[in-house]
């Protein structure tokens, strides 16, 4: 139970940026999951090839997804923003494929990991490993540091009011092309994260992303989309099935089921789980 | 003149392993063959935005349900494929009926199918003690090799010949859709769902009809390629990567044009093989890391696809013949 709450720290953040993106922008990053993936080798290049301290990697790293993230916007969303959603999905799906294969023929196929094992705190007889600690806690200072720039700031109300309505806003001036920039570089960043704290736990591999990034739409999509608080409850959801389904049986059972839930909740609740019904 | 060019193009496909018998070359037709059959089937829906990721679990059924039922029951594969495209179906129809009842479209029904490709796979990881798990699976050799019970030949030029029947029949089914009036009904509902309802088109029903076809279809495909291959892996027909590999080469060749999946899967097929060839090891990654940059240029650039954007520029420089 405990570990399937600290899973759900670790995917809430994961979520957190692609959320923040697909509610904003309207376009699914298929290539999300792989933008952390870089940010791991990034972090695992600074830190073990380059001997930088781990607090100064980190946001060197965070930074350079941001990047990543806008030119990811620039070049390939932002020409086709007007396309058909699917044509858009299909592009990041490209785009997945490319820096997959980009990793492989880079960095080689091998497991890497940066050699550093946090200490396991024993509590009441469980075990609960520092890092998941860390990522938890960095979940949820993220998504209130998100949340108060989303209500709090004048570019976070005109945000929201883009995700809203995309055609009228840049009628109230509203320069679109900058909130989707912004947007797009903030995503980037909270993948900079996400890939700073999993690397503490995982090995990153080029097929990394895989592994979790289904799982992060799900979750997006299940907590509504833009809902910040409806995907960290869908978060913690998805991971208590994943990690009491895989207790009893195996991981891809957990997997399995987490998937089958989905499946049933969009039937249930097109709207994802925290919609207010009209 | 050009009512005459499918059947001399097929005449000639078909006497071609008779002339021409290397084996390389003809295995890498089979294989284009198979894949085309499969992109086929994916365009037969796709192409009505009913943009599916699902396809890789509906190819991995085809496949794992062939080779699980002569293994464990032997079960001829003449019995075990229809047995695997029904049940294919049955998993498209459980799936897909919900999706449309409740209008779950765009987006959602591609992550909805997403999810379904994701369950297919890790069931057939969780439950490696019966499939295999990621390792692969084998269906078990027919002693003395070639059997039409088993449906196992030593010959390429016979599974040559049954791809290329295969692979005729999918684009025969496509033009019939083309030119049905489900295709009509279809349109209607890609454009609005709505509107489409107002006129009197089932749009619940219409969507099934469809759907099921394709799910059909690609499960045939799935069980062709283990019987060919005689070698099934997840990765290999199940799962996300697969969906999205026929997404692409299709918009790669052209979703609206019924040879368009076709052109996609030669293109493709041929770029991993020369790329194999020409780098060797050294060339893991490198076909995806071009698929991919063709793929966003193709969608920005040419999103009618190669096949459809040819056929549109003879349009308009007015050499309309056909």
């Amino acid at each position: 139970m405990l570990n399937g709450l600290l899973l759900g720290g670790v995917l809430a953040l994961l979520s957190l940026g692609l959320n923040l993106i697909f509610g904003v922008i309207d376009v699914v990053w298929i290539c999300y999951a792989e933008l952390i993936m870089l940010g791991m080798y990034g972090m695992y290049f600074l830190y073990t090839i380059y001997h930088l301290p781990i607090l100064l990697a980190a946001p060197i790293c965070i930074t350079a997804v941001a990047v990543l993230g806008l030119a990811l916007h620039v070049l390939v969303i932002a020409p086709l923003l007007g396309a058909a959603p699917i044509n858009q999905l299909l592009a990041t799906g490209g785009v997945l494929f490319f820096l997959q294969s980009a990793a492989t023929v880079l960095f080689g196929v091998e497991f890497k990991n940066l050699g550093l094992r946090l200490p396991v705190l024993k509590v009441a007889g469980m075990f609960v490993s520092y890092s998941r600690l860390l990522a938890f806690a960095a979940a949820l200072v993220a998504m209130v540091l998100v949340y108060l720039l989303m209500t709090r700031t004048y570019t976070g109300t005109a945000i929201r009011a883009i995700a809203q309505d995309r055609q009228i806003m840049p009628l109230m001036g509203v320069d679109a092309r900058r909130i989707y920039l912004i947007t797009s570089g903030l995503g980037g960043a909270l993948a900079g994260l996400s890939a700073c704290l999993l690397v503490l736990q995982y090995d990153v591999h080029p097929f990394v992303g895989l592994t979790f990034g289904p799982i992060t739409f799900l979750i997006c999509v299940l907590g509504s989309l833009g809902n910040f608080v409806g995907g960290f409850v869908a978060a913690f959801v998805f991971a208590e099935i994943i990690s009491v389904g895989g207790l009893y049986l195996d991981l891809e059972w957990g997997y399995v089921f987490a998937f089958a839930f989905f499946i049933v909740m969009m039937f249930v609740r097109p709207e994802g789980l925290m919609a207010r019904r009209s | 003149m050009t009512r005459y060019v499918p059947w001399i193009g097929g005449v000639a496909l078909a006497v071609l392993p008779f002339v021409y018998r290397q084996p390389y070359p003809l295995h890498i037709l089979i294989i284009i063959l198979i894949w085309s059959f499969a992109y086929t089937s994916w365009s037969i829906m796709g192409r009505f935005g009913l943009v599916s990721l699902g396809h890789g679990g509906f190819m991995g059924v085809g496949a794992y349900v062939t080779a699980l039922a002569w293994n464990y029951g032997h079960v001829s594969p003449w019995i075990g494929v229809p047995l695997a495209a029904a049940a294919s179906a049955a998993l498209a129809a459980l799936v897909a009926y919900p999706c449309f009842r409740f209008r779950i479209t765009g987006h959602y029904f591609a992550l909805v199918t997403l999810a379904l490709s994701g369950i297919v796979l890790q069931v057939i990881t969780a439950t490696r003690d019966y499939t295999g798990g990621s390792l692969g699976y084998t269906p078990e050799r027919y002693q003395g090799g070639s059997s039409l019970w088993a449906l196992q030949f030593h010959g390429k030029t016979t599974w040559y010949l049954i791809a290329l029947v295969v692979w005729a029949v999918g684009l025969y089914v496509w033009n019939r859709v083309d030119r049905s009036m489900l295709r009509y009904a279809l349109e209607a509902i890609s454009e609005d769902e709505d509107a489409a309802a107002a006129t009197g088109v089932h749009v619940t029903a219409e969507k099934l009809k469809i759907t099921v076809l394709s799910a059909t279809m690609t499960a045939l495909a799935g069980a062709l390629y283990c019987q060919y291959q005689m070698f099934i892996s997840p990765d290999t027909v199940s799962g996300i990567s697969i969906s999205l590999q026929m997404v692409f080469a299709v918009v790669v060749g052209g979703i609206y044009v019924s040879l368009g999946p076709t052109v996609g899967a030669v293109i493709t097929i041929l770029l991993a093989e020369v790329l194999r060839i020409g780098f060797g090891t050294r060339a893991v990654g490198y076909d995806n890391l071009v698929y991919g940059v063709l793929l966003v240029l193709f969608i920005i650039f040419l999103p009618k696809g190669i096949v459809g954007s040819l056929r549109d520029l003879r349009r308009t420089a007015g050499w309309t013949s056909s």
